[in-house]
């Protein structure tokens, strides 16, 4: 660790996180006008699949270090506030004033979506069981 | 001392994002101690807080009749800022270090049935339920059926196949109304669906894709499962406003 800013390593984490979203983004949006809609597609996937990627690289090949690490882990700690926040953003007003139809129409499609979660993860189950006996 | 209110309110205003993590720290503070002394912790405090935010947020637009919640009052705009696309989406890629790949690879084919099956579904839903109040015309089903989906593909399908202005406003109410309560139901559903391993979670978060309900309710039930959720959430938008104003648009006019 000789030479080495370890007080300040922290940015190097989060800088490797920021770029991984950067880049996550812009391909997702470029995914989007490829299929032509105008929105991003999965932009936040293809940046948490390349930190994955790519912090386990630079772990193993010693680069990534637990004074960068805190640079990430900093920000997946402060997850749960920040979705605190953006609750505390969302138009709850506009929801309630939707009348009936919105009420009903957003309980109903919710209500069945969690019906459907046993039955599809067990659908998988079976498909996937012969890959793990392998 | 009118004087003394302008400068503290202009010292919140010029440091919003300062402000805006004081106040959601006192709110979590406030929320652990509740989920303490009144429920022996059996509700998250988390779950709380969040509760507690979107009640904020009601009172918000109350004062203010914006559409932002308690961020559109001047001095909180900071919590707008926190909680906005941009922290949000580091923090949520954030979550997803120290995840192994593996665990994504085992559960990619039913991640992306669980995506087209929850996009499919919740249009089928949302424009059933369209019918049902008296709709009858393709293009409000569909948009209705869209903003069942999420707040964003009802507005984006309707737009592409020219909804008028109050059934896109109804699709994002629908929409609003789902992420709402994917938000706030899922710690107490959890268990009666299995929502308790990685897999389960990526399933959810295909079958939910409200970004923001799917974040919020994992992060309330179990913090570990919201990068498996939230990574196949975040297909499911642009799925949607793919197949709405296409082939679920084409489907649905054939039967009207």
């Amino acid at each position: 660790m000789k030479g080495k800013p370890i007080h300040y390593m922290a940015i190097y984490g989060t800088a490797l996180l920021s770029l991984c979203l950067l880049i996550g983004i812009f391909v997702g949006k470029l995914l989007g006008i490829l299929i032509g809609v105008n929105t991003n597609v999965g932009g936040v996937g293809i940046a948490m699949i390349l930190l994955i990627f790519l912090s386990e690289r630079l772990q193993k090949s010693g680069r990534l270090e637990p004074p960068s690490e805190r640079g990430i882990i900093f920000w997946s700690a402060i997850y749960i506030p920040i979705v605190v926040a953006m609750a505390a953003s969302q138009n709850v007003l506009a929801a309630i004033k939707g009348g009936p139809l919105a009420l009903v129409a957003g309980t109903a499609s919710v209500l069945v979506c969690f019906a459907l979660v046993p039955l599809i993860s067990r659908i998988g189950e079976t498909s996937s069981t012969p890959d793990s006996e392998l | 001392m009118n004087n003394i209110i302008d400068v503290l309110e202009s010292v919140l205003a010029k440091y919003a994002l300062v402000t805006g993590f004081v106040v959601i720290g006192v709110t979590i503070w406030v929320s652990y101690v509740l989920s303490d002394r009144l429920t022996k912790g059996r509700l998250h405090g988390s779950a709380i807080a969040i509760f507690i935010g979107l009640v904020l947020a009601y009172c918000g637009g109350i004062a203010t009749g914006g559409s932002k919640g308690i961020s559109d009052i001047k001095a909180l705009a900071g919590v707008g800022i926190m909680g906005g696309a941009m922290l949000r989406d580091l923090a949520i890629v954030a979550t997803a270090f120290g995840v192994r790949m593996d665990e994504f690879r085992k559960t990619g084919l039913s991640g992306i049935l669980s995506l087209f099956a929850g996009v499919i579904i919740s249009f089928i839903v949302g424009a059933t339920i369209a019918y049902a109040f008296g709709y009858r015309d393709a293009v409000s089903i569909t948009t209705i059926g869209g903003g069942a989906a999420t707040f964003m593909v009802g507005p984006v399908t309707g737009s592409a196949i020219g909804a008028s202005s109050e059934v896109i406003a109804l699709s994002v109410a629908t929409g609003l109304v789902k992420s709402i309560l994917v938000m706030t139901l899922t710690p107490f559903l959890a268990k009666y669906i299995g929502l308790d391993n990685p897999r389960s979670a990526l399933i959810f978060g295909g079958l939910m894709g409200t970004n923001s309900g799917v974040a919020g309710g994992l992060a309330a039930t179990d913090p570990k499962l919201v990068p498996y959720g939230a990574m196949t959430a975040t297909f499911y938008t642009g799925l949607g406003c793919l197949l709405g104003p296409s082939v679920i648009f084409i489907a649905i006019r054939a039967l009207f």
